[in-house]
């Protein structure tokens, strides 16, 4: 299995635990994610409003720079403005024609735009990755935190049901842990707030930490950076946060390899 | 009710840019009751919209609630009537910055220590910039 991989900003500095583990994981289980050349910022926020094109020039590069071959990321964040900016070019054929001329590049929306997970559940298959675990998390607490990114707005990211998604819990399962429900999971951590608003975030991180806590989670997985930064930083006790791809590829023993997947 | 010419240009352009019409809204609020960080708003999120369909632009400038709107999309995802209200919030956004032709944000702003610096995501700053400052 072959695919372009962007990874963005913060998987090169704060969340480097993240793509090391993630790569080690991918190689362990045949999934290989080419690196894409020289690659820029994904944007960081989706432009919200259309006469912001400006700020879609720098997924629709990304996107154009994987060749119509499907593009996998693992932060959150990247994977949502990629995968709407790839909606705006294939819906709106005005934006499509000023955003490609303006970058001279030949872009028409294709290519499977997807996160890991998603590789993972629909490519691979839980029960082909479940096989492949040699070292289960058995008797671990684990509560899966989805957060905004992935999952909304549902009709453009496709990934999962947004009020009641499976698809962490499914991969918990899959690796042997057991799984913690809790109320907040779907709730937003409080994003960019921590930086002018670090009161709001607090408050909105707290509320999520705490009801897993009392749910009887030993630990959280989350598969954005800036939602654990968040989950880490709040007032009293808090609970471990790990990257999904950290326990993923403790389950399949590879965590020591990472160097093997730098390579 | 009868509405002046600048605020009939502010409300189409709004409706072009965002895709959205403040009209469609019959006020029923369940955006607000989802809101994750609507306790630290001074307008509740269908409020936004009420004045949107009231004209009360001025009064939407001053406010804190579209500076608060992180845009994790939960009102959008519930409302009956399909009103992306993310959407109208960054509409009302870039009024404002465009407006007052400055910056909500500069490095200047930042109160955080160098390790905290060292510690928070890089895309939280960029996003922080993209959304607070054009």
């Amino acid at each position: 299995m072959h695919y372009r991989y962007f990874p963005g900003c913060t998987l090169k500095t704060q969340a480097k635990e993240m793509e090391d583990t993630a790569l080690a994981a991918a190689s362990a289980l045949g999934i290989e994610l080419q690196e894409l050349p020289e690659w820029q910022c994904c944007g960081a926020v989706f432009p919200l409003s259309d006469d912001e094109l400006i700020t879609l020039l720098s997924p629709v590069r990304t996107l154009a720079a994987a060749g119509g071959e499907p593009l996998v990321s693992l932060c959150a964040a990247c994977h949502h403005v990629l995968k709407r900016a790839q909606e705006v070019i294939k819906r709106n054929p005005d934006t499509r024609e000023k955003v490609t001329d303006f970058l001279e590049v030949d872009y028409a929306g294709e290519g499977r735009v997807l996160h890991f997970l998603e590789v993972l559940r629909d490519d691979l298959g839980f029960d082909r990755l479940k096989e492949q675990v040699s070292h289960p998390l058995a008797g671990r607490k684990i509560a899966a935190y989805y957060g905004c990114l992935l999952l909304r707005p549902a009709k453009e990211m496709q990934f999962d049901d947004p009020e009641n998604p499976t698809i962490m819990e499914d991969l918990l399962r899959s690796l042997g842990a057991e799984v913690v429900s809790t109320a907040y999971r779907t709730e937003c951590c409080g994003a960019y707030l921590s930086v002018t608003e670090e009161k709001v975030a607090t408050a909105t991180a707290e509320k999520i930490v705490h009801s897993a806590r009392r749910a009887g989670a030993e630990a959280l997985i989350t598969a954005c950076p800036l939602c654990r930064y968040n989950l880490e930083n709040i007032g009293g006790p808090a609970l471990p946060v790990y990257y999904f791809s950290e326990l993923l590829a403790e389950a399949l023993g590879v965590a020591a390899l990472k160097e093997v997947a730098r390579g | 009710m009868i509405f002046s010419e600048s605020y009939h240009r502010f409300i189409d352009e709004l409706k072009k840019n965002t895709g959205q019409d403040p009209n469609q809204c019959y006020q029923c609020a369940k955006c607000s009751a989802g809101c994750p960080v609507v306790a630290a708003m001074d307008l509740l999120p269908h409020q936004v919209i009420r004045y949107l369909q009231l004209g009360l632009l001025g009064e939407l400038e001053e406010s804190r609630t579209p500076w608060i709107c992180a845009s994790c999309f939960t009102c959008a995802a519930r409302c009956p009537r399909d009103l992306d209200l993310a959407r109208l919030m960054e509409g009302v956004r870039l009024a404002v910055l465009r407006l007052r032709e400055g910056n909500r944000l500069s490095p200047a702003d930042l109160e955080l220590t160098p390790e905290q610096l060292e510690k928070l995501p890089a895309q939280a700053l960029v996003s922080s910039f993209r959304k607070y400052a054009k």
